[in-house]
């Protein structure tokens, strides 16, 4: 395909949903709140007896707490979320794993499993091997084990649900995209299994590779042929969720299979193109739209 | 060349207190946290914000009770008259980023993310006059697209004097160059406060309280147009997700 310039001008815009009643929108620097009967939760502060808001969106109150969430922000973990990761630094009995939250978030070498499946302290001689499981670069699944003082996470990966991740397309979208949900590993019926990982990191890859893999979650198996069609599956998956989040429509499984139905009727590539990620939006949105209004 | 006609017109067709054309729009790009283009009449500006995250580079700058903010002001290489050499990095370029730093750091609420790194990126694409000014605005723009917590809008301004006597407001290119005196100011237009006061050239001080009102009124309508495009930006972002996205 050859590349497509346009003018900015030129956008796509997704048709304006018909919002009856708005909430209230509050920007920086607005007063939410006169007195003090209220505390003042995130996105707020103090400012001479008002709450004042500290970002743009809108107001909620939870008991005493006035909060303002904005639409978008860096993802703040939470005990028991799933994120995907990217591992940036190795120490003394940890990784660093890039989380994209606003500080780095630790995988200790205490927390992971090791590949033979044993469970014992972990020796000098595990620390010198750390590089073996994982290594700077490496793309892992795993739960939030603790939220430090400073915000920064702790992880786990002590399940086989978790662990180094193999072949496969990683997404990266604004965490407040992806919808809260019991569960965020999906197998879709078209072959294809997609982690949503609370922070925004969306790993897809052949939900055959993962039935393969027993025992220890570190062994990639870069040597596995993964099929055309898996792979085209993967890739109209990939842009099926881009196009949803381009366009700021929750992720989660429902909406990227009705995203995945609708994009039937395109060429993988035409998914690229602005009209038809409209399209495939608008027809995600409508649905939800029908979905919520039905329940 | 006079910066006034016979009729009490600019050289651009504007009334000495009215600003130039403010187009904006947040969330231009998908691979930053935030982003903004703001355009100031024919002063183009892109910003981009990143963060906040982890210190790149050494850790020892990190700072252990606030944030570490880093500015970058570019020049598109076509975005002068005469082609430029060195879009970044001259001296011009490192003074410009120092006194964006400077400003974005007063409304940032800094104190809330220890030890991480906030990045701030503008590029002007086209450079019509009042540049630092359309950089901060942008930037403003972009921190509010990241949802970053702010204290209030950062907004700056341009005032000149012409003819010795009539104050101009959001002066152009134009009026910059042809030699009146450029005051910039940087304020906090809710609480009023003034964070970066610059002046290129002399005039009389009994001038100086009239063109500081008309910068600073500048500054109010600027954050006006500002703030309506962060609520619309806000609302059709929020009406498109059914108001269900997730934070906190």
């Amino acid at each position: 395909m050859p590349p497509t310039i346009r003018l900015a001008s030129e956008r796509v815009e997704l048709r304006k949903v018909q919002d009856d009643n708005p909430p209230k929108i509050y920007t920086p620097g607005e007063v939410v709140h006169q007195g003090t009967d209220y505390l003042r939760g995130h996105g707020t502060y103090l400012d001479e007896d008002c709450v004042k808001s500290s970002v743009a969106g809108i107001c909620q109150k939870i008991n005493k707490w006035l909060i303002v969430r904005p639409i978008k922000k860096r993802y703040n973990g939470e005990v028991g979320d799933v994120v995907v990761g990217r591992i940036s630094d190795l120490q003394m009995k940890r990784w660093r794993v890039d989380t994209n939250a606003r500080l780095d978030s630790i995988l200790l070498l205490s927390s992971v499993n090791l590949p033979t499946g044993e469970l014992r302290r972990r020796s000098a001689e595990d620390e010198a091997t750390m590089r073996k499981y994982l290594q700077e670069g490496d793309l892992i699944c795993a739960e939030v084990q603790q939220v430090f003082n400073d915000h920064s996470l702790s992880l786990y990966t002590r399940s086989l649900k978790y662990g180094k991740l193999g072949q496969g397309t990683l997404v990266k979208v604004f965490p407040s995209l992806v919808k809260r949900q019991k569960t965020h590993f999906h197998d879709f019926p078209w072959g294809t299994s997609a982690i949503l990982g609370n922070n925004g990191y969306i790993f897809i890859y052949p939900t055959s590779q993962r039935s393969g893999k027993e025992g220890d979650g570190y062994k990639e198996d870069a040597e596995e042929t993964i099929t055309l069609e898996e792979r085209e599956n993967i890739a109209r998956v990939r842009n099926c969720i881009v196009a949803l989040a381009h366009y700021k429509q929750m992720l989660y499984d429902t909406s990227i299979a009705v995203a995945f139905e609708e994009s039937k009727k395109y060429e993988i590539t035409q998914l690229l193109t602005p009209e038809v990620m409209a399209k495939i939006a608008s027809v995600a949105q409508q649905s939800l739209l029908q979905h919520s209004r039905n329940h | 060349m006079d910066l006034i006609s016979d009729q009490g017109l600019r050289l651009d067709g504007r009334r000495p207190n009215e600003l130039r054309k403010i187009r904006c729009k947040l969330g231009v790009f998908n691979q930053p946290d935030g982003s903004a283009y703001l355009e100031q009449g024919n002063t183009k500006v892109l910003a981009a914000v990143y963060g906040p995250h982890e210190i790149r580079g050494s850790r020892t700058k990190a700072l252990h009770d606030q944030a570490l903010i880093n500015c970058q002001y570019s020049m598109a290489t076509f975005s002068t008259g005469e082609r430029k050499r060195r879009p970044r990095g001259d001296r011009k370029s490192i003074e410009m980023s120092i006194h964006l730093r400077q400003a974005l750091q007063a409304v940032i609420k800094t104190e809330l993310y220890a030890r991480s790194q906030i990045d701030i990126f503008v590029e002007v694409l086209q450079a019509d006059g009042g540049n630092y000014c359309t950089c901060v605005n942008a930037a403003t723009l972009a921190l509010i697209d990241a949802g970053i917590p702010i204290t209030e809008y950062m907004v700056a301004c341009t005032a000149s004097l012409a003819n010795g006597e009539t104050p101009l407001v959001d002066i152009s290119h134009l009026e910059e160059t042809s030699g009146g005196p450029n005051l910039t100011v940087a304020a906090m237009p809710m609480s009023g406060q003034i964070v970066l006061l610059e002046m290129s050239q002399r005039f009389h001080l009994d001038h100086l309280d009239k063109v500081m009102k008309h910068a600073l009124r500048g500054c109010q309508e600027i954050k006006a147009v500002l703030d309506k495009a962060v609520r619309d930006h806000v609302a059709s972002a929020g009406a498109a997700c059914n108001w269900e996205f997730k934070t906190d």
